[in-house]
């Protein structure tokens, strides 16, 4: 009897010890992670990396509100924005004025050329973002290289992220944006699908092509895009040599888009 | 035993009902194929197996793999090297939208909402 008590507390502990260390793990396949596909993925050895990517817009080298119509063609152009009549248009990039750009600058005898000078607004790319922090589907995240993406196909369209975002860069489409074009513009870019929020990407599908984003092409080089990390990027030697200001700094969000005035 | 024969003819009844199906499948002409129209090109992505059985949840992977991994290229296990898009690169052999996937999401009674969003080549030329 004795003897049988103590193998049976052996074998008792032996199975406890294994169930709870994890070798029970081992000998389970993994299922949960595992990858479908027989074969490898990679990224093209086109594309461009970055560990932050950034913009710096130099304003002083644009004269008015028709200087950025091309820049916001091009962008709307290449990711079949709908240009819908009415408050509830689609915008990824689009001009305001100094006060309504920059709030919190309450200084209300600015001078005349400030005044009366339009600033491209997009989405900020924040290293903070508020947007990706509210997203209860992960629809919206930060990558690596510091670009706020969108998975369109995990939007559930709760908007929160509009809510959450502290310079209006999201648009939600109200109606079939397709209503809107009478072809999509680029049938190489997907539109986008009634009920989902959508917003500026920095490119990343032309940045994976060796491209740089679709406005910085078009502004001819009065906006720079490049490695906020790397000491001899473009960006980070116009941020050196210029005074430059961001928008709402006081919210820690950390945007990546920097303005020359 | 009472009542051999009916007892055994009602047996050998029931397994022919019961095994119906089988028989139905084995030997019946009911299948209808799809009668879609199969591109041009040789090959898939990957063998033609595995695309039928999981081309979905193939195109979920890319899709996590290219927007969240920024992986965007696929090198297949035959060494081929794809870039993951599903309007440019899927659909430049697929060219023929209503003969080829919409005849068999019907015949399969699946409704994918792949095209609310990305543009059927045809439709976007």
């Amino acid at each position: 009897m004795n003897t049988n008590r103590r193998k049976f507390l052996k074998v008792a502990g032996l199975s406890a010890f294994a169930l709870t260390s994890g070798l029970a793990q081992v000998a389970l396949p993994e299922t949960a992670n595992a990858q479908l596909a027989p074969g490898g993925y990679g990224n093209s050895p086109k594309s461009l990396h970055a560990k932050r990517w950034a913009m710096v817009i130099d304003t002083r080298l644009f004269k008015s509100a028709d200087d950025y119509k091309p820049l916001i063609q091009a962008c709307h152009h290449a990711h079949n924005v709908p240009d819908i009549p009415g408050n509830k248009n689609i915008q990824w990039l689009w001009v305001d004025t100094y006060d309504h750009v920059f709030p919190d600058d309450m200084n209300e005898h600015m001078s005349a050329k400030i005044k009366g000078t339009v600033f491209p607004l997009l989405c900020n790319h924040c290293t903070n973002p508020p947007c990706v922090r509210v997203c209860p589907t992960q629809a919206t995240y930060k990558m690596a290289d510091g670009i706020v993406a969108m998975d369109y196909h995990r939007c559930i369209g709760c908007r929160f992220c509009m809510a959450g975002c502290p310079y209006g860069a999201r648009s939600f489409n109200f109606f079939d944006p397709r209503k809107f074009m009478a072809e999509p513009t680029n049938p190489r870019f997907p539109t986008r699908m009634i009920g989902v929020v959508e917003k500026c990407t920095f490119c990343a599908e032309r940045l994976a092509q060796g491209l740089l984003p679709a406005c910085v092409e078009a502004s001819n080089g009065k906006i720079l895009f490049g490695d906020l990390n790397d000491p001899n990027s473009s960006v980070r030697k116009a941020l050196a040599e210029n005074y430059s200001i961001r928008r709402k700094p006081n919210l820690g969000t950390q945007p990546g888009v920097y303005y020359l005035i | 035993m009472y009542n051999t024969r009916p007892v055994c003819i009602g047996i050998v009844i029931l397994v022919i009902v019961l095994s119906a199906p089988f028989w139905v499948g084995i030997f019946g002409t009911n299948y209808t194929k799809t009668g879609i129209t199969k591109p041009t090109q040789e090959s898939c992505v990957e063998d033609t197996a595995f695309m039928r059985a999981q081309h979905m949840r193939l195109l979920n992977e890319w899709r996590d793999q290219a927007l969240r991994n920024e992986n965007r290229n696929y090198v297949a296990k035959n060494g081929k090297t794809w870039e993951i898009s599903l309007q440019n690169t899927c659909m430049r052999c697929h060219t023929d939208y209503k003969g080829f996937c919409e005849k068999c999401h019907i015949s399969n009674s699946v409704s994918p909402y792949c095209w609310t969003c990305h543009i059927i080549p045809t439709e976007g030329k």
